[in-house]
């Protein structure tokens, strides 16, 4: 473990400090007419754990770019360690010791993670800079995820993307010069199984122990009340509320966010159609691997833990599977999903472009009224149809692209864990509209990194290191069942340490 | 800059201002014969600029180097097999698409086959080409048929018959990319390849077509080029390589792909004909055209804004 | 941790790949080294090789030059007027007015760094500005030489027909440039900012990086190692031309493409490069010596250049 400066530790982590890490007054950003800030105070004491929660959209994200100095704002004051500031970029921001973990990778892919570690550090320079630089980041990989097995050498490209995500969690972490204060971690977890998760949360708990404070964002409600000293809510580019995270609940944070939670895990779907007929039966690629068939009505869930072998058995479905129409919604949006170009009718019609056309030109008014009707049936917020995909929020843009499965001829959908991200209200509308379209007969293949998700789902197939191990019926669904067929029964209890 | 004009219609605007400079120059009188010799030139850079537009909106990277070589190819095979026969014209014409329509599907052959990066297989492919082309023909010059002659000269009460014909092409492919099947899963494929085959387009057909097309509009352009002419000859498609790719940038097209513009063709290859026009009625050297021919574009290029993709 | 094991790969078999992407180049460089020996043993000796490879000298520069850029995910389509250019202005002034010379050519390596200043701020296509660019070139060279013409200076034909002992000069060259290219670009830790850049220009603006110094400097540089081969190429040539050099600029590209560079930027090899231009240098020599006619000598060239290609896409395939 490397030492931390005595300088900055704290007696006692969360303990109200006569001078606070960062303290905004009234910040505010906008983009043209659009304001993605108005006027937020915000605080954050050293060796602090703040939890920001808050729908997409609600400021979360430009909030942080605005502290970590590679968004400027536009108007409100600034303070850092005690001292007004002025312009602040990222420069400045690494120069103070603030670090922020952005929600879409910012490791260089073609460098290994040696020289990504190197990118941070203006001092990793002159003779033996590549055996200081691995040094560095294999001791911050250790300390925070112990027996990560990655190798520093080797180039991101090649690593999985958890192993991706745990790199550059460690490298926000190392220190060379410049002392750590304060690191911001926006939604670190999207991408991590399950022990990483665990040893990151616990990471951060030491890490404020030893005076650095964290900010963490992310729509895992729990991890926030796990580690967060205090929890600050924000909607509509404001922080509405700020409370210490002692007592608070799942509910009264979602409550807080401004919306009821459903009543997931209760309100199980078993699908109506289960002696429907077989409309995907897809073999396992060997002996130990088992066949995944799926119904007309059914709702089938892959579960396991992330990365092993569901996205990948998914791609295989969507292409082995031709003599019944199959659709597939990405969770990679911007990747995957989008049409960055197009509109909203555009993007919505592009699936169904055959039924639309006569003569080999599409029908403008008929694609014009197939793209109004779903986009109302998915209640996307939009003054109309024909505007830019790119000016939705993450949501909005994902309920287009569940819209143009939904309004194709598919008569299997694959969900690749479409709902990363998503706000909880956008995710209880889609789950109801699967529902309503399972009973009308459509069948859903859903992959999903949410444990809360599965209860949606009439059976499930655990995934474990590339294959599926176990079917699971809908009447045994839980949590413990889920949990030891991902971990191979006997280690359930090891995962939980 | 605070003229909100759209990006393609810069082009037209240069070319306008260069054909009114050498009527100011030269006199009314020149006005129409101007334009129309313009029109004429204009639409041979139109041919191969659609051609390559298709290509470019086909996604970032894609790019035809071939064109130049395979026009070349298309204008020496298609001259051979009509020797000078007015009846060979429409086996000589069919003759040069189909060289041109093999030669593109040869060079996204060797894009995916050997998932080479398009300007390197197209280059690899332009240097056999010219190969071929220059083993079929050597240094000679072939002679077209006198009817095929005619007709790229064809007027109708003073107005150009090419030009309108390729205007016809470039309408028509205005409506494909607009309302087309085929044209939007082009747009499709060119914004996001990944989108595109999760959305149920079969990208490698999609990119197939479009390299296709390219080369066949590189070997009708072949065809009329040496036409009109006066026959094939070995450097005939040179010019084209870059002006190409000029044209349709110019035009509006995006290299990020995913966006065409067939029309603003026009404009971009109007100003690149009239500019050489007015540069030799002013009596210019040859580098001052080089000269401001690069300033222009790149002019053109920083000022005009784009659409941002994400 | 179950979950991250398994995705681990040996690491043998990545070091394997990338020495695979050099390798194979080389390897077929040294094929058609063995294959001329064979047809004509007296190449090979110190005449032979100065002989083979002088004309590779330029063309390294260059694509080293074209390199540079492709680093950062651009391309630089003027490469080759540029240096037709930098022939004019060498065979010019170089030995009359060395002073107004060195003036000229310092400009243009600030135009370069305008050029990647201009791409970057107004984030243009770089293909495009650059095609721009090589008119601008060209027309410049035209102007001021409209034909072949001009002297070199004395010193710098005699230094290109120097001979060093041991080591023919431009094999020295090549060796010192690979050298070198590799040290900065792919050892340095300066090297590592430059090809982050390449690769994710966002995740190095955050780190605390200018991109736009990065793209100034590099182009820059990149002109910088264009005059060099301008110069060397006059100092062979004795004279200028404008359009002595066209095909550099997709030579270049080639060179730097089958020494295991990607467009994508961010994943460039300097030693790679140079091979890859001493194999597109030797291709024209080994053709004349296998006697292939002339009419089809550039079409071979375009099968040697998918060979090598699709051997390198072969291999590097087979580790994934």
């Amino acid at each position: 473990m490397r030492a931390i400066p005595s300088a900055n530790r704290e007696p006692r982590p969360g303990a109200a400090s006569p001078v606070p890490l960062i303290a905004t007054r009234a910040v505010a950003k906008h983009y043209g007419a659009v304001r993605a800030l108005v006027g937020v105070d915000f605080v954050l004491a050293p060796g602090e754990v703040v939890g920001l929660v808050g729908h997409n959209g609600a400021g979360k994200s430009t909030l942080m770019n605005v502290l970590a100095g590679t968004v400027q704002r536009s108007s409100g004051a600034f303070c850092y360690d005690g001292a007004e500031i002025g312009a602040w970029g990222a420069r400045e921001a690494q120069a103070c010791g603030l670090r922020c973990i952005f929600q879409e990778l910012s490791l260089c892919a073609n460098l290994s993670a040696t020289e990504n570690t190197r990118i941070i550090h203006a001092s990793l320079r002159g003779l033996g800079w590549r055996r200081r630089a691995r040094a560095l980041i294999t001791a911050a990989l250790d300390d925070i995820f112990p027996g990560h097995g990655i190798d520093p050498d080797r180039k991101v490209a090649e690593l999985a993307i958890g192993e991706r995500q745990m790199v550059e969690i460690a490298r926000a972490f190392t220190q060379t010069s410049v002392p750590v204060r304060g690191v911001i971690l926006d939604e670190p977890t999207s991408a991590l199984g399950h022990t990483p998760t665990e040893q990151l949360l616990a990471h951060i708990r030491k890490a404020a122990a030893d005076g650095i404070a964290c900010i963490l964002i992310t729509h895992r409600l729990n991890e926030i009340l796990a580690v967060s000293d205090r929890v600050t809510v924000m909607m509509d580019g404001a922080a509405v509320a700020d409370r210490p995270a002692a007592g608070l609940t799942r509910s009264d944070l979602v409550a807080m966010m401004g919306s009821i939670e459903a009543h997931g895990g209760t309100g199980r779907a078993i699908g109506p159609a289960a002696d429907g007929a077989i409309v995907v039966d897809h073999p396992g690629r060997d002996g130990a691997d088992r066949p995944i068939c799926v119904r007309r009505g059914e709702i089938i869930g892959f579960a396991g833990l992330d990365g092993h072998g569901q996205r990948d058995r998914l791609r295989a479905i969507y292409a082995a599977t031709s003599d019944v129409p199959v659709a597939y919604v990405a969770g990679d949006r911007g990747a995957e999903g989008v049409f960055p170009l197009w509109s909203i009718a555009d993007n919505l019609t592009i699936r169904s472009l055959k039924a639309l056309q006569r003569g080999g030109f599409v029908v403008p008014g008929a694609a014009r009224a197939l793209a109004e009707q779903w986009a109302a049936r998915l209640k996307v917020k939009a003054p109309d149809v024909d505007t830019p995909i790119l000016s939705l929020s993450g949501g909005n843009q994902q309920k287009v692209l569940f819209a143009r499965a939904l309004a194709s001829d598919a008569q299997v959908v694959l969900l690749d864990d479409p709902m990363r991200g998503v706000d909880v209200g956008t995710k209880q509308e889609v789950y109801a509209l699967i529902r309503a379209e399972a009973d009308k007969g459509r069948s859903f293949v859903w992959y999903t990194t949410e444990m809360d998700e599965l209860s949606n789902c009439g059976r499930l197939y655990v995934f474990r290191e590339g294959r599926v191990v176990e079917e699971i019926p809908g009447a045994q669904i839980n949590h413990a069942r889920i949990l030891e067929a991902s971990f191979g029964g006997a280690q359930t209890g090891a995962s939980h340490g | 800059m605070s003229l909100r004009l759209a990006p393609w219609s810069y082009g037209f605007l240069v070319a306008l201002v260069m054909w009114v400079a050498t009527i100011c120059y030269s006199g009314t009188g020149s006005a129409i014969p101007t334009l129309s010799s313009a029109l004429v030139f204009a639409a041979f850079s139109v041919v191969v600029g659609t051609g390559q537009m298709l290509v470019i909106a086909s996604g970032p990277g894609n790019i035809d180097l071939s064109m130049p070589s395979v026009l070349t190819l298309a204008a020496y095979a298609s001259m051979s097999i009509m020797g000078g026969s007015d009846a060979m014209v429409l086996p000589g014409l069919l003759l040069a698409v189909a060289v041109g329509a093999v030669a593109g599907m040869l060079n996204y052959l060797a894009i995916t086959a050997l998932r080479l990066p398009p300007i390197i297989a197209t280059l690899a492919w332009s240097f056999v080409f010219q190969s071929f082309a220059f083993n079929l023909g050597g240094e000679a010059t072939l002679k077209p048929p006198a009817a095929l002659s005619e007709f790229t000269l064809w007027s109708i009460g003073g107005i150009r018959v090419l030009p309108v014909a390729v205007m016809g092409l470039t309408l028509l492919a205005v409506l494909v990319l607009k309302r087309g099947v085929g044209g939007r899963q082009l747009l499709a494929v060119g914004q996001s390849e990944r989108a595109a085959r999760l959305a149920g387009i079969s990208v490698g057909r999609v990119r197939l077509v479009a390299y296709t097309l390219c080369g066949m509009s590189a070997g009708l352009a072949g065809f009329l080029l040496s036409g009109f002419s006066g026959g094939a000859a070995l450097n005939m498609g040179d010019t084209y390589l870059l002006e190409s790719i000029a044209v349709v940038v110019l035009g509006g097209t995006s290299v990020a792909g995913g966006q065409a513009n067939a029309i603003g063709i026009w404009g971009a290859a109007l100003f690149f004909n009239l500019m050489a026009t007015m540069l030799n009625t002013f009596q210019m050297q040859a580098g001052i055209r080089f000269l401001l021919t690069g300033a222009l574009i790149i002019l053109i290029v920083a000022i005009v804004p784009r659409p941002k993709a994400g | 941790m179950a979950d991250t094991a398994l995705q681990r790969r040996p690491r043998l078999t990545s070091a394997l790949g990338s020495a695979l992407q050099i390798g194979l180049p080389a390897a077929t460089l040294i094929a058609m080294l063995a294959v001329i020996f064979w047809i004509r043993p007296s190449a090979m000796s110190y005449f032979g090789f100065t002989l083979l490879f002088k004309f590779a000298v330029p063309l390294m520069f260059a694509a080293l030059a074209q390199m540079l850029v492709i680093m950062l995910g651009d391309i630089d389509l003027s490469i080759g007027s540029f240096v037709g250019f930098v022939t004019c202005v060498a065979a010019l002034y170089l030995d009359e007015a060395p002073l107004l010379a060195l003036v000229i050519l310092a400009a243009s390596i600030a135009v370069y760094a305008g050029v990647g200043l201009l791409i970057h701020v107004r984030q243009l296509p770089s293909i495009i500005v650059t095609l721009g660019m090589s008119f601008i070139w060209l027309g410049a060279a035209v102007t001021l030489m409209p034909g072949p013409g001009g002297t070199a200076p004395r010193w710098l034909v005699a230094f290109m027909s120097w001979k060093p002992p041991f080591v023919p000069l431009p094999v020295l060259i090549a060796l010192l440039t690979a050298l070198i290219g590799h040290l900065v670009i792919s050892r340095s830790s300066y090297g590592a900012v430059l090809r982050g850049a390449g690769a994710n220009p966002r995740a190095v603006e955050r780190a605390g990086w200018s991109v736009r110094t990065i793209r100034c400097a590099v182009y820059a540089a990149a002109g910088a190692l264009a005059c060099l081969a301008g110069l060397t190429l006059t100092g062979l040539t004795t004279s200028g031309d404008p359009n002595v050099a066209p095909a550099y600029t997709l030579l270049g590209v080639g060179a730097v493409i089958l020494g295991g560079g990607a467009f994508t930027g961010g994943i460039v090899s300097p030693v790679g490069t140079v091979i890859g231009a001493l194999t597109l240098a030797l291709a024209g020599s080994l053709l004349s010596f296998l006697q292939v006619p002339p009419t089809w000598q550039i079409g071979a060239q375009g099968a040697i250049l998918f060979l090598v290609l699709a051997g390198r896409i072969l291999f590097s395939e087979h580790r994934s």
